[in-house]
């Protein structure tokens, strides 16, 4: 038996940040609220559980953001990380809205961390929550709880009864027993499909197996493929998902942060036949990191490995997992699993092909290849310090782009172009109609609390009416 | 010079090797650094000795916040659970730094050994109480407690229990600074921030709004029960010093009446620390067992209990202090105050209050 009222005024379905902030809303709204998580207790909040910021516009430094950081820049940063793949009407809307949160997130139990001087180079564009995302959503579903919202964990909404764009009915499993629910409006704030490794292969094929989900295993786009099928409209490139190179010893799903590597700069990276493949030092890393996923994607088995040196090693962050070492580049080509001759070679010639310059980890320094391909633009310092490094590389999912279309009243948009009476979506299931590609810190989780919140109480309106 | 120094390391606890597993995990993820010192102190480094280890663990005041924001926490396959580890670490280092060893082997299984000790020195005390004057209780003398046990017994022994503590803290003290291989000498810039950070409990904020004792929700009750107990024995031992002055100074004869400062201050500093200790044991008994180390609760416990005893019997005794039970109550409070002095100023958290903040 699932205990589960008939019915309700408002359904939110997924508990991550989007649909707190919906749930939440639509309860100091009036409505009466039931959340339906598919996580149990202990991984509840979906991927903003493993979020630490979030992007937001403000005119004048706060107790938690430096400097003023204005609509027109984040709107340029937006356009620039999308390559014009936005909504500019949803997406300045969703920037203005960002001024007004931080007001919001404290009076609902929100905490974060001073603004960090110099430390932290987004301290003057993000806000960092104290204790990262699982401590906000904590917060949140304590206020929740509070308030009154009905919050059922380990409860999975399987499909949703859409006709003539009207929600009539929401089926859902806990523990084996299904049941059903009539509410009067339904947000559905149950992310993308990037934890659905059979979906993924769809578009990537037998690839997709050695794939690294970053966050939840809970993302199965089951909610988001039931919408489609019955005609909402859809937004965002199916085949298109955001991949970064994690460590390849990182866990199938939810590594989170601490799998990330960002020594490929001061590296050179190779195949599992030992050669290069890409300019390791094209850019900055914030402005790269992000082709390094599609890049291992592409290479045999979907692996890839990181080699450098003593001296290159402090250069980045400390991994949860200890780099590999070795005092020969043919021990260490052993140790990773790699042809020993073909890596040596790679690394000779590498390093007869370094030119002398200035190193600057900091900026775009003049030390260069000359006379191999693919060349390294930058930081590019002979390998020959002893004991060697090497890390694994496997792409890493962050998140998918497919969602619903959704108007500014985050109403899900039909195919037939008219906006649904009583269905609305807020989160990563609509992220995809300002995030049409790339992607910039701290956006998805301004994307979720502003759309979540007009979801919220958009969703309530129409409740109560 | 330290590094000509040879040291005897014992082999590797699995203790620090789950400790230093946890910790890289931390250094990779930062996103605990607004909570408390532990953090900022963990992104100076790369590599962890064990010296660094302890240090940690000694840092670490058990505030959980990082427990209930983990993102890795159990059940996730990393099962990070740092104050957990911590907490069994600083058993491990308490018994490390402590002096001499052999107290430290004893204090393993700590609490029969503290109850052990207690009984034996209020067994002791009610012994001696009995040779100088029979009959000094209810007597004229009534509430004169040098008539029970005399002035130079009680000076000798709890003296030299005094002493005693105060060299196995230094002791301890040094052999921890030893290990974490301290850069600095302690000097007074750092003192003073260490000082300001025990008189203050910052590192028990959880980030400023205090502790998780239950859940996820934050509580600045734990702090306030330790305030409460911390600033009760100040007064308590303010009381013992004005006593001192009272008769060694102005030459004014115990007992003093209720309205003194030394009787004012017992008897505020008592009840403040009854109160502080039965809070922290209703925290400690309802609290969430997840982040707890067992075997250092145990510890807990019987340290609480013993205070509590030696503030509850410190109060009994000013309230009764005319009446013929005087004689037996003064034995035991003593016995238990020398008994709380021998276990928990040397052996336990000596190292903890040794610990300097990175700023």
């Amino acid at each position: 038996m699932v205990d589960l009222p008939q019915s309700c005024d408002v359904l939110v379905v997924g508990g991550g940040n989007a649909g707190l902030s919906a749930a939440i809303t639509a309860r100091e709204a009036g409505a009466s609220v039931i959340l339906l998580e598919h996580a149990p207790k202990a991984f509840r909040g979906g991927n903003s559980r493993h979020t630490r910021n979030l992007r937001l516009m403000h005119d004048s430094p706060t107790a938690t953001l430096r400097g003023s950081y204005s609509s027109s820049e984040y709107w340029n940063d937006l356009l620039s990380v999308t390559s014009g793949k936005t909504d500019e009407r949803l997406a300045r809307f969703t920037i203005d809205g960002t001024s007004q949160l931080l007001p919001w997130m404290k009076a609902h139990g929100a905490r974060f961390q001073p603004a960090l001087e110099g430390t932290l180079s987004l301290s003057r564009t993000n806000a960092f929550f104290l204790g990262g995302g699982k401590a906000l959503m904590n917060a949140y579903y304590a206020a929740a709880e509070r308030l009154g919202v009905n919050v059922l964990y380990d409860t999975e909404v399987r499909s949703l009864c859409l006709a003539r764009g009207m929600i009539r009915e929401v089926f859902a499993v806990k523990n084996g027993a299904s049941a059903a629910v009539r509410p009067k409006a339904v947000v559905v704030c149950s992310g993308g499909f990037q934890a659905n490794i059979e979906w993924l292969r769809e578009y990537w094929g037998d690839a997709a197996r050695n794939f690294i989900i970053r966050g939840t295993p809970y993302a199965q786009g089951v909610v988001l493929k039931n919408l489609l099928e019955q005609g909402a409209a859809p937004v965002g490139d199916p085949t298109q998902c955001h991949a970064v190179a994690v460590d390849a010893r990182a866990p199938k799903f939810d590594g989170g942060i601490v799998s990330r590597l960002d020594c490929v700069p001061f590296s050179i990276v190779v195949d599992r036949a030992g050669r290069r493949f890409y300019d390791e030092g094209e850019d900055i890393w914030p402005k790269r990191y992000a082709i390094w996923g599609r890049l291992v994607a592409q290479c045999p088995e979907q692996i890839a490995y990181a080699v450098t040196d003593a001296k290159s090693e402090k250069l980045s962050m400390p991994s949860a997992f200890p780099p590999i070492r070795a005092e020969t580049i043919v021990e260490l080509a052993g140790n990773l699993g790699i042809d020993a001759a073909a890596l040596e070679a790679t690394v000779r010639n590498f390093n007869q092909a370094v030119r002398p310059g200035k190193f600057d980890p900091g900026l775009l320094d003049d030390c260069r290849t000359e006379g191999i391909n693919p060349p390294k633009t930058h930081w590019a310092r002979p390998i020959d310090q002893p004991p060697f490094i090497g890390y694994p590389l496997r792409p890493g999912i962050t998140f998918t782009y497919l969602g619903v279309k959704v108007d500014e009243n985050a109403r899900v948009i039909m195919q037939d172009g008219r906006s649904s009476a009583n269905l609305f979506a807020a989160g990563e299931i609509m992220a995809g109609n300002i995030l049409g590609e790339g992607y910039v810190a701290g956006v998805g989780m301004a994307i979720g609390a502003v759309f979540g919140r007009i979801a919220g109480r958009e969703a309530a309106k129409v409740a109560l009416r | 010079m330290r590094s000509a120094e040879v040291h005897l390391r014992v082999p590797e606890s699995a203790g620090l090797q789950q400790g230093r597993r946890l910790v890289e995990i931390c250094n990779a993820c930062r996103y605990c650094e607004g909570y408390c010192a532990v953090f900022p102190a963990i992104e100076l480094r790369r590599q962890f000795t064990s010296g660094d280890l302890s240090y940690l663990a000694n840092l670490c005041h058990d505030c959980r916040a990082c427990y209930y924001s983990c993102q890795y926490a159990p059940p996730h396959e990393f099962a990070l659970n740092l104050p957990k580890a911590f907490s069994d670490l600083r058993l491990e280092t308490y018994e490390r730094y402590a002096w001499p060893r052999p107290l430290a082997a004893l204090f393993r299984r700590n609490g029969i050994a503290a109850s052990v000790l207690a009984l034996l020195c209020t067994v002791l005390f009610a012994w001696m109480a009995k040779t100088p004057s029979r009959s000094a209780a209810g007597s004229e003398n009534a509430g004169a407690f040098y008539a029970v046990v005399s002035e130079g017994v009680m000076i000798a022994i709890s003296g030299a229990a005094f002493l005693f503590a105060l060299l196995a803290l230094a002791m301890g003290l040094r052999n921890f600074w030893r290990d974490t291989n301290s850069p600095s000498a302690l000097d007074a810039p750092s003192l003073l921030a260490a000082f300001k950070d025990v008189f203050t409990l910052r590192n028990l904020g959880g980030g400023g709004d205090g502790c998780n004792n239950h859940d996820e929700s934050f509580s600045q009750t734990r702090r306030y029960f330790h305030h409460s107990l911390f600033y009760g024995f100040l007064l308590c031992f303010a009381s013992t010093y004005t006593a001192a002055v009272y008769e060694h100074i102005f030459g004014w004869i115990s007992p003093y009446p209720f309205l003194s400062l030394p009787v004012l201050l017992g008897t505020v500093g008592g009840a403040a620390m009854l109160v502080g200790i039965a809070g922290l044991l209703q925290i400690k008994v309802t609290a969430d067992p997840g982040p707890a180390s067992k075997l250092l609760l145990d510890i807990d416990y019987s340290f609480l209990v013993l205070l509590f005893v030696a503030a509850a019997t410190g109060l009994l005794l000013l309230a009764m202090r005319s009446t013929a039970a005087m004689g037996g109550l003064l034995a035991v409070h003593l016995g238990v105050i020398v008994s709380l002095f021998l276990i928990f100023t040397s052996p336990a958290p000596s190292s903890r209050r040794a610990t300097i903040s990175p700023r």
